[in-house]
């Protein structure tokens, strides 16, 4: 159906050429600009490796990635009964619950992170309360630093997890489930052998894409991390606003722009993958 | 797991949700071995009743008795049935042979002896060499031949079926009734089969409970709920009946025109109904005097459907009638507006309530 085909490629256009205009055409001249500056691509290579294996790179994308995981583990371990509760339930728990998750998600990330460091800081919230309850003698350091950094973006994140895990869970079949405890099979059981299988694909599907969001992550660690929470994105910025070695800051760009398109294109095959049938 | 006997009794067995009541103290007693279908027009309370005795409803009323234990509160693993569902639930992430052993696995039954069982199970449901193929590579048909397999891998002695044929065609429907029936006797299983297609019913059934609004409207084997109906719901939900408005004259039964009729019942309210089935009308050419159980009337459509002839015919006071005729050698066809004369014999008909 040519017509069709047309009609696609026109409706995919307005966003097609935005998205050409103001991100592919400037990352592109971002990037091949400010190597050139460098020279040759023998230059440009051994320049690549100067900053790739420096130590300040090794222990920002080390801190990059061991938060990603850290984030996406408790995301997952959070955001799996959430899924799961949001998958069963009806009438107004169904929409109390979607509120929960969703209203955040349309929440400046800015405004999101400023509250929890209301509730986070020496003087805040939970450290008022605790000291109030006589649970701790000192404010807990929950802010400027690891701890903060993860809180933060676990809560930025979970929105993500929940809904990628509930359209993997709503797409089970609940007579497959009945069935299996018809057939002999303990609630653990069917859990275990039914309904986990079935909702693998959204669990990695949930993962990939936490992951993807969690190592681009700028606002939350730059507001709630200290100093040895630098992730990438954070490094990036500074190369480009502080030391303004652009060559540099295009080597990180690539590097982070590689590794979540190779995440993407996995997760992009279990995204769209329906529950097996 | 336990073991329990064949046998499958409801008491006075209730469910209610909210102000409806779905099921409304049904009665069963089934003995080892017997074929059972519970039939009725969907609402009826069948579904709800199979779910009691499978553990997935529990009974507001009333006790659901397993091979003469009671079990009205023992969750469907602590029931040890096979079963079938209606859209067969064959799990997609497991392949043939996982999905047959499934009701062994998940009771640690030992690894070699489950093997053995599903390539026996595969067998008598000709499924043998399909083990590793997945749902999505099989025909309909072969996925409810793996639903079959599945509900008797672990010799259940009661199996409990949820209208297993329903998406099925017609010709592999009539192939399977004919293969379910056989291993059901060969297994000697007790089958509780529920199903809205009443043809169905009356080819498989020892016997057969006809369910209406939560109740059992009439329960026996299949003839005897065929010929013999208690009520125009029953007649006329078991295929085609011809239900023809009577009123009591004295000591007579007078229906359309005055014609006087006899039949087996008898008529306890003024007026009521006689049922007679179609193939049981005999039809002749022209008018004949007036006798018991004759009825003048005109052909007014005739329907040539291979090996019967099926005529609507009117009668007197806009009765209309439905009569089958077999085309046997040298059967004569009416026309539209021939005059002919209907009868049947006394007990081919019954009175019933209006």
């Amino acid at each position: 159906m040519p017509l069709g085909r047309l009609a696609a490629w026109l409706m995919i256009a307005p966003a097609l050429i935005l998205l050409i205009g103001v991100f592919l055409l400037p990352i592109g001249w971002f990037l091949i600009g400010s190597l050139a500056e460098l020279g040759t691509l023998t230059e440009i290579w051994e320049e690549a490796q100067d900053v790739l294996f420096s130590g300040t790179v090794a222990r920002v994308l080390l801190n990059t990635n061991g938060i990603g995981a850290v984030v996406t583990l408790l995301v997952l371990v959070i955001g799996y009964p959430v899924s799961y509760a949001l998958s069963r339930a009806k009438g107004f728990a169904f929409t109390a619950i979607l509120l929960c998750i969703v209203l955040p998600y349309f929440t400046s990330t800015i405004v999101r992170t400023y509250a929890w460091m209301v509730l986070l800081g020496r003087t805040g919230l939970i450290n008022q309360i605790l000291l109030g309850l006589g649970l701790v003698d000192a404010p807990l350091e929950l802010m400027y630093n690891r701890t903060g950094v993860i809180i933060g973006m676990t809560y930025v994140l979970l929105p993500y997890m929940v809904l990628t895990l509930y359209a993997a869970m709503k797409a089970v079949d609940p007579r497959l489930l009945q069935a299996a405890e018809g057939m002999g099979a303990s609630p653990a059981t069917v859990f275990l052998k039914v309904f986990m299988p079935l909702t693998l694909h959204g669990v990695i599907a949930g993962v990939l894409i936490t992951f993807i969001l969690a190592i681009g992550f700028f606002i939350t660690p730059a507001l709630m991390g200290g100093p040895g929470d630098m992730m990438i994105a954070m490094l990036i910025e500074r190369e480009v606003e502080l030391t303004q070695n652009w060559a540099s800051a295009a080597m990180m760009t690539i590097v982070l722009l590689a590794v979540t398109l190779i995440l993407y294109g996995v997760y992009s095959r279990f995204a769209d993958k329906e529950a097996p049938r | 797991m336990a073991s329990v006997g064949g046998s499958v009794d409801l008491e006075q067995v209730t469910k209610r949700y909210g102000a409806e009541t779905v099921v409304a103290g049904v009665s069963l007693a089934i003995p080892e071995g017997q074929f059972f279908t519970l039939l009725g027009p969907s609402g009826s309370g069948k579904t709800t009743t199979l779910s009691m005795l499978a553990g997935f409803v529990v009974p507001d009323e009333g006790r659901v008795m397993l091979g003469g234990r009671d079990m009205t509160r023992v969750p469907p693993r602590g029931r040890g049935l096979g079963m079938v569902f209606q859209n067969y639930a064959i799990f997609p992430h497991l392949n043939v042979a996982e999905n047959v052993a499934f009701p062994l696995t998940v009771k640690g039954a030992p690894k070699a002896g489950i093997a053995a069982r599903v390539a026996e199970a595969l067998e008598m449901v000709k499924l043998t060499g399909f083990g590793t193929r997945y749902a999505r590579q099989l025909s309909g048909g072969q996925q409810q031949r793996v639903a079959l397999a599945r509900a008797i891998v672990g010799h259940p002695k009661v199996v409990l079926m949820d209208e297993p044929l329903g998406a099925l065609d017609k010709n592999l429907r009539y192939h399977m009734q004919v293969e379910i029936k056989e291993i059901q006797q060969r297994l000697g299983m007790t089958v509780i089969y529920v199903t809205h297609d009443q043809e169905e019913a009356l080819t498989m059934s020892d016997r057969i409970a006809i369910m209406n609004h939560g109740r059992i409207a009439q329960m026996g084997p299949p003839r005897e709920v065929y010929e013999n109906p208690d009520s125009s719901f029953v007649a006329s939900f078991l295929g085609e009946a011809n239900l023809l408005k009577v009123r009591r004259d004295g000591e007579a039964v007078r229906g359309p025109g005055g014609a006087p009729f006899v039949a087996r019942g008898a008529l306890t309210t003024p007026e009521g109904l006689v049922f007679v089935r179609p193939e049981k009308v005999n039809v002749a050419a022209g008018t004949a005097a007036v006798a018991p159980n004759h009825l003048p009337g005109q052909i007014q459509h005739a329907s040539f459907l291979g090996n019967i002839v099926r005529y609507a015919v009117t009668a007197a006071e806009g009765a209309r009638l439905l009569c089958d005729v077999a085309n046997g050698a040298g059967t004569q066809i009416h026309r539209p507006g021939d005059a002919v004369t209907l009868s049947w014999r006394a007990e081919d008909s019954r009175l019933l309530a209006g």
